[in-house]
């Protein structure tokens, strides 16, 4: 009986083992609110998307384009690109991926009520199946970046999401993707069940079963880990860095984002709103066109201080508008030096020795510690006599707001893979027609580096597009066309016995998650 | 006389006196904040990043020292706690006195005239009565907006009621008293019977009404704050303060949400001892 | 009896139809039913065929009712975060809520009526001094504060009680709860401490109050005189009496629990209604809004409905009083 005892007790917990399996339990920072991949375009949503389902192109943790159910593509003429598929990729009812399902997944983008992925597939007017594994896209004017737009296109089954509406993705109905994991279950607020698919293209994941705990709160969220809830989180609270790093039962993993957080000047109005003197009547000019304004600003914002006392070290003052791992960025630019005389000089000379009152917009809920660098960089205006009101919204409420221009002095965080991608979007003289100049909210208008824009999207040598690209950065940058803050940290904290590669697009992939 | 009679009652209670002092103590703060505070914690110009989330008894650049720490934008916590306090108490007070005016009003209009106006008021009060305050504050400020007016409305919204149905049940009750009667047959105005004769003597359940619901649009403010539908962020109530002190609580900077909590929590029980003896003075059968 | 039920039926028919006006009010007269329907991001085409099909080109009249029917059939639109029903998602997290109100109301009776009657037996004693005290201590102690001290002092300091969420659930009569487990207990005691504080000082002194009349009454003297111990006077005779107006004012407080949720849930990152409000108003969602207003607004007209009809089931004077009014 004594030897019987321990042997059942041996076998009860082999039992166990086996049948707990591998499991992770990973802690999200932000709220995902539909399963629907073609539906809202935020980070969560996208996030749990890469796992069920795959695109056609992939990009690495630096951020750079790779193949993902698309093995090649090739521009065939200036206006027409190829995709050869990948063969023997199965989704997870079983069924084959072809060019069917391809076509089906672009042309649903474009019907989603308030669909958010319209812009990435709307330049593509012509599809053609060649084959069952050959795709040929074309659009109206030269594209270099379509290889890019499809990487935010996720591939769904044309079976499976046939005549599919959003809420059939959040019961699990038409969540049949080629993706690592297949779909289990999702509770709105609470988590999303992920299971193995072990016949991932790309290599069986570590795991069996992946829980997404939805914990917004920093606070919750780390509590999580620090009690054995959690394996893993995303976004470690700035202010815990330190002591995290110190802890022996955890592992950090930490990488420059590709989101760079900057300020939008408004710099087309003669009257932009909320700008006053000091005795609160409109000014007679906009300060915001004077160059040397700009640099005033610039050189009054303290960046190193803002990276060292805000975000306890988890940011890279910037001095282009993407980071440093990305394509275009211009090594040679230095972020500006903190100078508060020598802005208050500049101000002096453009006319504004005694400053000026604004209002300072931005998110608070959106990138990292926004509502506390939106407080600082007030603070440290008011030290050169700009007083600056400020007011904080909501991301929701903050960006119909700022699209209508609302705001004069605006905070913005963009994340590219492209530096040309970046300056197209946020400086690029606004045209609709042409996709340019979507978030140009300043009305910064410089018809040289749109020229350079223009000529590096047409062309394809990728080496000759990024000395383009970098010219057009040093040009823009030197102008003052936007101001620069800080590229933020995407950080992740684990347990020891796990092993994370941290990625520049900040994505959290559970089946990236290594046992060490 | 009457007064000196109400205030020996009261002085029965220790407790109540200690609250009464410490009542005291948080309006002389809260008067005085801009001389007594080492920094004005709303002037930017006077803040300093570099000083941000030092522990009590650290010492500034300029040489002083912050007795109660900084929070994450370098602002000096005790000078922050002391506007703090000032905000609360006159938004919290304001709120009091426009609810206690407006409900008080209908309340006496709702016992003199009866008929319609009586139930349309009385009606009013009560649906408004059986929904949480919370819920209609929400609501209030999901469509209004941010800004010290809109919460103040707000607060309004939820509390005339309280002082309506209580002004209504005591003028019911004093109506059919002779003193009444004799200003009617002097033919005076409604409005003098209303207020110089009805209104004195239904004011001791209003006063111990007025006492708890300060306390009560004190803490409602601070939740609001707290929930981050209150005031603007340059401007912090205690209840943002203690709000964002709560990412810093896990990581051991504690003083950014503690000390103003602890300050809030001295501004609401003092009030509710001082409303607890009033009732029993004042108001000794607990009519709610 | 009956005429009673039928005459609260009715009133409470008048006040969901009151409500119901008042929302429609704040929806489609004061407020831009464009913006509040529509999602505001939506291109122009999708905002005119949205704006046909809600009929908010018809007059004002015949808009009420077209809004009277759907919000019948339930549907008060979908939700611009999450593109399902916005109705759907609140009677998703309503379990949740529920959950946590439930356990607050009976952690704050089970605690309070013990302490409030001790309180009121022996008023002069040093625990009754010290209950009261900390009565007051606890309706003036806002909810979030003691929510985030109960997180330090048991989650992070002691380790003992995790921080925040709900634990695993399981299907009972229905519903997803998370009471039937360990797990589940061990997710839901903080914030439910949290959330019975109020209710718990609120009990605790209408028990000493109620206790304190009771014993002053004349069958007390009696019951005592008949030579029944104290124990039977006092836990049979003065706990029946005691019971009936705090059970009034707790089925009336049920509902003031539910909406005090927002705070707690928000706090414990507890997935009920409440959060669900609160994120909705942060993300402008204004179906939600609407729609939450309107499912609380019919459950709160239900309790106040059902505490009615039982108190003056219980206590026949109360019927009497009514039918003078």
């Amino acid at each position: 009986m004594r030897r019987l005892l321990p042997v059942l007790l041996a076998a009860c917990s082999l039992w166990t083992l086996a049948a707990n399996g591998t499991e992770l339990r990973i802690g999200m920072a932000a709220d995902v609110t539909s399963m629907d991949p073609h539906f809202l375009n935020i980070a969560p949503n996208t996030n749990i998307s890469w796992h069920v389902f795959d695109a056609l192109t992939h990009v690495d943790e630096d951020a750079r384009l790779i193949p993902g159910l698309a093995l090649s593509w090739r521009a065939v003429n200036a206006t027409t690109w190829e995709f050869k598929l990948r063969r023997g990729v199965k989704f997870h009812d079983g069924s084959e991926f072809t060019a069917e399902d391809a076509v089906f997944s672009i042309e649903r983008t474009q019907k989603v009520p308030n669909g958010q992925f319209q812009i990435y597939t709307q330049r593509i007017v012509g599809k053609q199946i060649v084959d069952k594994y050959t795709l040929r896209l074309r659009t109206a004017t030269p594209d270099a970046m379509v290889p890019y737009d499809l990487d935010s296109v996720f591939i769904v089954s044309k079976k499976a999401a046939a005549n599919a509406g959003s809420a059939d993705f959040d019961s699990g109905k038409a969540m049949i993707g080629t993706g690592p994991f297949r779909f289990v279950r999702f509770a709105r607020g609470d988590r999303v069940e992920l299971a193995r698919n072990d016949d991932y293209w790309d290599g069986k994941p570590a795991w069996d079963k992946v829980v997404f705990r939805i914990v917004p709160t920093d606070p919750a969220r780390l509590a999580g880990l620090l009690s054995g809830e959690l394996d893993a989180i995303e976004q470690i609270p700035t202010a815990d860095l330190p002591r995290i790093r110190r802890d022996p039962r955890l592992a950090t993993a930490q990488k420059v984002s590709w989101r760079t957080i900057f300020f939008h000047l408004d710099q087309y109005r003669d009257r932009p709103p909320s700008l006053t003197d000091n005795s609160g009547r409109p000014l007679e000019r906009n300060p915001f066109r004077d160059i040397r304004v700009r640099q005033a600003i610039s050189k009054s914002i303290n960046r190193q201080a803002i990276v060292d006392r805000l975000m306890d070290g988890a940011a890279l003052p910037a001095s282009n508008l993407v980071s440093p791992p990305v394509f275009g960025h211009a090594p040679d630019l230095k972020p500006e030096p903190y100078d508060p005389e020598g802005a208050r000089k500049l101000l002096a000379e453009a006319g504004f020795p005694n400053g000026f009152a604004m209002t300072l917009a931005a998110p608070n809920n959106r990138y990292v510690n926004d509502d506390q660098i939106a407080q600082a960089v007030a603070q440290m205006l008011a030290h050169i006599g700009i007083r600056a009101r400020v007011e904080l919204l909501p991301m929701n409420a903050y960006l119909p707001k700022a699209r209508k221009r609302e705001f004069a002095f605006a905070m913005l965080g963009w994340g590219s893979f492209s530096g040309d991608l970046a300056l197209r979007s946020l400086v690029a003289t606004a045209n609709p027609a042409q996709g340019f100049g979507a978030w140009n909210w300043s009305g910064y208008a410089n018809a040289r580096v749109d020229e350079l824009l223009e000529h590096g999207f047409a062309t394809v040598d990728a080496k000759q597009r990024e000395a383009i690209a970098r010219d057009a950065m040093r040009m823009a940058m030197r102008d003052y066309a936007v101001i620069p803050l800080h590229h933020q940290f995407a950080t992740w904290a684990m347990k020891k016995s796990l092993s994370y590669k941290p990625r520049t697009d900040e994505f959290t992939f559970a089946h990236h998650f290594r046992p060490q | 006389m009457i007064l000196r009679g109400i205030a020996a009652e009261f002085a029965k209670s220790r407790i109540a006196l200690a609250g009464l002092a410490l009542i005291a103590l948080i309006l002389f703060v809260a008067l005085f904040a801009p001389l007594i505070s080492p920094q004005n914690p709303y002037d930017l110009a006077q803040l300093d990043l570099l000083d941000s989330r030092l522990p009590p008894g650290s010492h500034s650049t300029a040489g002083g020292t912050f007795w109660l720490g900084t929070d994450d934008q370098g602002r000096d916590m005790l000078s922050a706690i002391f506007y703090g306090l000032r905000t609360s108490l006159a938004v919290g007070v304001a709120s009091t006195v426009f609810a206690l005016a407006i409900g008080v009003s209908l309340g006496l209009a709702a016992a003199w005239f009866g008929g319609w106006v009586d139930a349309l008021i009385a009606r009013l009060a009560d649906l408004q009565l059986s929904f949480p305050s919370i819920l209609i504050a929400l609501v209030l400020l999901a469509v209004l907006g941010q800004g010290i007016e809109k919460i103040i409305v707000a607060l309004v919204a939820v509390q005339w009621a309280y002082y309506a149905r209580t002004a209504r049940a005591a003028a019911l009750v004093e109506r059919r008293k002779e003193y009444i009667e004799a200003a009617t047959a002097l033919a005076l105005s409604n409005t003098r019977i209303l207020f110089r004769h009805l209104l004195p003597n239904c004011l001791p359940p209003i006063i111990v009404i007025a006492a708890v619901q300060i306390a009560a649009a004190i803490t409602l403010e601070a939740t609001l704050s707290f929930l981050g539908l209150g005031l603007p962020v340059t401007e912090p109530s205690l209840g943002l303060l203690i709000s964002n002190g709560f990412t810093y609580l896990l990581s051991g900077h504690y003083w950014i949400s503690v000390f103003p909590g602890i300050a809030l929590l001295l501004a609401v029980v003092s009030i509710n001892l001082v409303a607890d003896q009033l009732r029993d003075v004042l108001d000794p059968q607990g009519r709610r | 009896m009956f005429a009673y039920i039928v005459r609260r039926l009715l009133q409470s028919t008048v006040v969901l139809a009151v409500m119901s006006l008042a929302v429609f009010a704040g929806v489609y007269a004061i407020g831009n039913p464009v913006d509040i329907l529509i999602n505001p991001q939506a291109g122009q085409q999708e905002i005119a065929r949205a704006t046909a099909a809600l009929g908010l080109d018809k007059p004002l009249a015949e808009q009420y009712f077209v809004f009277l029917r759907h919000a019948a059939a339930g549907d008060l639109g979908n939700s611009f975060a999450f593109n399902v029903p916005a109705i759907g998602l609140i009677l998703e997290r309503m379990p949740a809520t529920l959950e946590l109100a439930t356990a607050a109301m009976l952690i704050a009776m089970i605690l309070g009526i013990p302490l409030g009657l001790w309180a009121g037996l022996k008023p002069g004693s040093a625990a009754g001094k010290s209950i009261m005290a900390g009565s007051i201590l606890g309706f003036s102690l806002p909810t979030f504060w003691v929510g985030l001290m109960l997180i330090m002092v048991f989650s992070v300091y002691f380790g003992w009680l995790p921080s925040a969420g709900r634990g695993p659930t399981a299907n009972f009569l229905g519903m997803q709860l998370s009471f039937l487990s360990l797990e589940g207990w061990r997710h839901l005691i903080l914030p439910a401490a949290n959330l019975a504080l109020f209710n718990l000082s609120l009990i605790v002194r209408l028990a000493r109050a109620g206790t304190r009349e009771a014993m002053r009454q004349d069958y007390v003297r009696f019951a005592r005189a008949k030579g029944l111990t104290e124990i039977h006077v006092v836990g049979v005779h003065v706990l029946k009496n005691v019971l009936i107006p705090i059970v009034t004012v707790m089925g009336l407080e049920f509902g003031s629990v539910i909406a005090f949720a927002v705070v707690t849930e928000s706090i414990f990152a507890w997935p009920g209604m409440g959060k669900l409000l609160l994120d909705s108003i942060n993300l402008l969602d204004r179906p939600v809004i609407v729609a939450y207003l309107c499912i609380v607004v019919t459950l709160f007209v239900l309790i106040n409905f059902a505490v009615d009809v039982i108190c003056s089931w219980l206590d026949p004077r109360m019927r009497l009083v009514d039918s003078q009014a």
